[in-house]
């Protein structure tokens, strides 16, 4: 008699256990431990809006950036939230698109993280900007001034960019949201009854519904893929179209893609590592799911550790005094440490992952996750900050020297983002019910092959 | 004022082949209009109910053809409206723009197909139309719109092929 072995990403669950698994994590009381966390992502929130009030009040030179480093933390922690953003939507199209089957129990949760990540780093240009009400003249609108936007900007592509990542991404995640959202409203009462009923738009799963909605899912994904590559290649040419040493290089595009999905799965270890505990979904985000996600990791890590060389081998070949002056500054410079953060725990640290103990192992994975963190913001203030401190003309040069109030937006965008993601994962869907339930083969009466 | 009832049988079932072959010999018996209730889209129910492909396709292209020209028409009437001379490029510099016809065709595109699915599927009206909670779990809806006086044969149709429940809408 032929075994079949069972395919680890096929729910193992019946559609009814499916559905009762889901809206138990929204359902059960929140615990001291959950509310500890609200209080303490709401307080880290309170202190960037204090941040922020005070730069109102006194300025942005609160913070410890002089000439010539203008861009300083706010770009550096921009750019940081973009890449963060940029593996839910890998996850939830372009696997959707190569219908990968893992990506099932796992793109809810990068999707939202995707969503808060990008309005976390939608606040920093606008703070940066110093007069934040004054932002609207960033946007094509008719003035008194006949003046419009300089379209030959990257700054301005980065706008227009940054804005429809934002809303197509939450469109995505909205859309998946729906009928998860009505299955969950027909399993609740009280208050919750009305909210997701309100939310579900009227959803009952009719067929003429699916009809439209599996097409319309299906756009939107094909859509969301080339969206996903342009973002960050927008972002990357903010840095690319200048001449600063460093930043000129025409490898910037496919290096920022590769290293902003690398963190963004580092983002989505450092989440679901313990969240799959707390909402006890353990049968549902497995070692399997982990395994492909660290598989993924590897795969952009050794993108990023070959740009990373093919960096400082462009500098030496080129010939260029001030690209090999850079690239030794990053190296042997001031800020030698934050150079060797970034290529440590990016280009090595990801290595680790060729070994399938350290992919499986949850506490292992978690750890290198943080490293990941760490690693990708020092990547983006080694580009900005260092490249930016020492130009072409020596009596320009300068240092950062970050100030509390630095450190406080830093921080407090950690608070922002995790205020959403925590609020959002006890009130919605942290898994796809219906996707879930698609790829669970439906009851049969006669024996047989399905579909 | 009570709310409009579509007359009809609702059938409950439990597995996906009894559920298809009951659309298919509903259909075959000349009951058009009916409705399909599940927790997931499926083949099986598709092929059954045999409908043609959704005409969403044609609000997205449309969408992105028109946020593409958007972009490029926004970009290009802007410069001209107010001749720059900016780094030494010509006052309308296709390269710059494409990023800018490219994100706009990537929104309206994604929005028009968003708009696509309330629009399209607001001309199948559901209002009336019975439904239960258990559909959004585990079972399948087939509603059939009938006269009362048709009403038992739908209903020994649908148990035939193995409906757990049966309900009547007069």
């Amino acid at each position: 008699m032929a075994v079949i072995a069972h395919d680890p990403s096929r729910p193992t669950q019946s559609h009814a256990e499916v559905t009762r698994d889901v809206v138990r994590t929204i359902t059960d009381a929140p615990t001291r431990g959950y509310y500890m966390l609200v209080a303490g992502m709401a307080f880290l929130t309170l202190v960037l809006f204090a941040t922020v009030v005070a730069e109102l009040k006194h300025g942005i030179g609160l913070a410890g950036y002089a000439p010539p480093i203008m861009w300083s933390v706010y770009i550096t922690t921009f750019v940081f939230w973009v890449g963060i953003g940029h593996a839910g939507t890998l996850i939830s199209a372009i696997l959707f698109l190569f219908r990968s089957p893992w990506r099932t129990a796992v793109y809810r949760s990068t999707e939202a993280m995707t969503v808060f990540a990008v309005m976390t780093a939608a606040l920093f240009p606008i703070l940066h900007i110093g007069r934040e009400w004054l932002f609207y003249w960033l946007l094509p609108y008719p003035n008194q001034r006949y003046l419009w936007p300089n379209f030959k900007s990257p700054l301005m592509w980065d706008v227009f960019a940054i804005s429809t990542y934002l809303t197509v991404s939450s469109t995505f995640l909205m859309v998946g949201l729906v009928p998860d959202i009505a299955a969950v409203r027909d399993h609740v009462s009280g208050w919750r009854k009305k909210l997701y009923s309100a939310l579900s738009l009227g959803w009952t799963g009719a067929d003429s519904q699916w009809r439209h909605y599996t097409r319309a899912y299906l756009y939107l994904a094909a859509l969301a893929t080339p969206l996903v590559l342009s973002v960050h290649s927008v972002v990357s040419w903010d840095f690319a179209s200048s001449i600063v040493p460093g930043w000129h290089g025409t490898i910037f595009a496919p290096y920022f893609v590769a290293g902003a999905i690398y963190s963004g799965i580092g983002m989505v270890l450092t989440l679901m590592i313990p969240l799959r505990k707390v909402l006890k979904l353990d049968h549902m985000i497995t070692s399997y799911h982990f395994d492909n996600l660290a598989k993924l990791t590897l795969f952009t890590g050794s993108i990023l550790f070959y740009a990373y060389a093919m960096e400082y081998f462009v500098a030496w070949y080129s010939g260029s005094t001030f690209e090999q002056a850079t690239f030794w500054r990053r190296a042997f410079g001031p800020n030698w440490w934050a150079g060797w953060t970034m290529i440590i725990c990016n280009a090595f640290v990801s290595q680790l992952l060729w070994f399938k103990k350290i992919r499986t192992n949850l506490t292992s994975l978690f750890v290198i996750s943080i490293f990941i963190n760490l690693g990708m913001w020092f990547e983006r203030y080694v580009i900005v900050v260092g490249s930016l401190a020492n130009d072409y003309l020596p009596f320009a040069w300068g240092q950062l020297n970050p100030t509390w109030a630095d450190w406080f937006l830093l921080a407090g965008s950690f608070g922002w983002f995790g205020l959403w993601f925590t609020l959002f994962y006890k009130n919605f869907p942290i898994v796809a019910i219906q996707e879930i339930k698609e790829m669970i083969p439906m009851p049969r009466r006669k024996s047989g092959e399905a579909h | 004022m009570a709310s409009h009832v579509v007359p009809g049988v609702l059938g409950h079932f439990v597995h996906v082949d009894g559920a298809c072959d009951a659309i298919r010999e509903l259909k075959a018996g000349g009951h058009a209009d009916l409705t399909v209730y599940s927790a997931a889209p499926n083949h099986e129910l598709e092929d059954a109910i045999g409908d043609p492909i959704s005409n969403v396709r044609l609000f997205t292209l449309f969408g992105g053809l028109l946020g593409c020209a958007s972009g490029f028409g926004l970009t290009i009437w802007m410069s001209r409206d107010w001749p720059l001379l900016v780094g030494g490029k010509p006052i309308a510099a296709i390269p710059p723009y494409v990023v800018i016809g490219f994100e706009l065709m990537i929104l309206f595109g994604s929005l028009a197909s968003v708009a696509a699915v309330f629009i399209l599927s607001a001309r199948k009206s559901l209002k009336g139309r019975p439904y239960a909670p258990e559909f959004s779990d585990d079972r399948i809806g087939v509603f059939v719109p009938c006269p009362a006086d048709r009403a038992p044969d739908v209903q020994a149709l649908l148990e035939r092929h193995g409906s757990v429940e049966v309900s009547h809408d007069a």
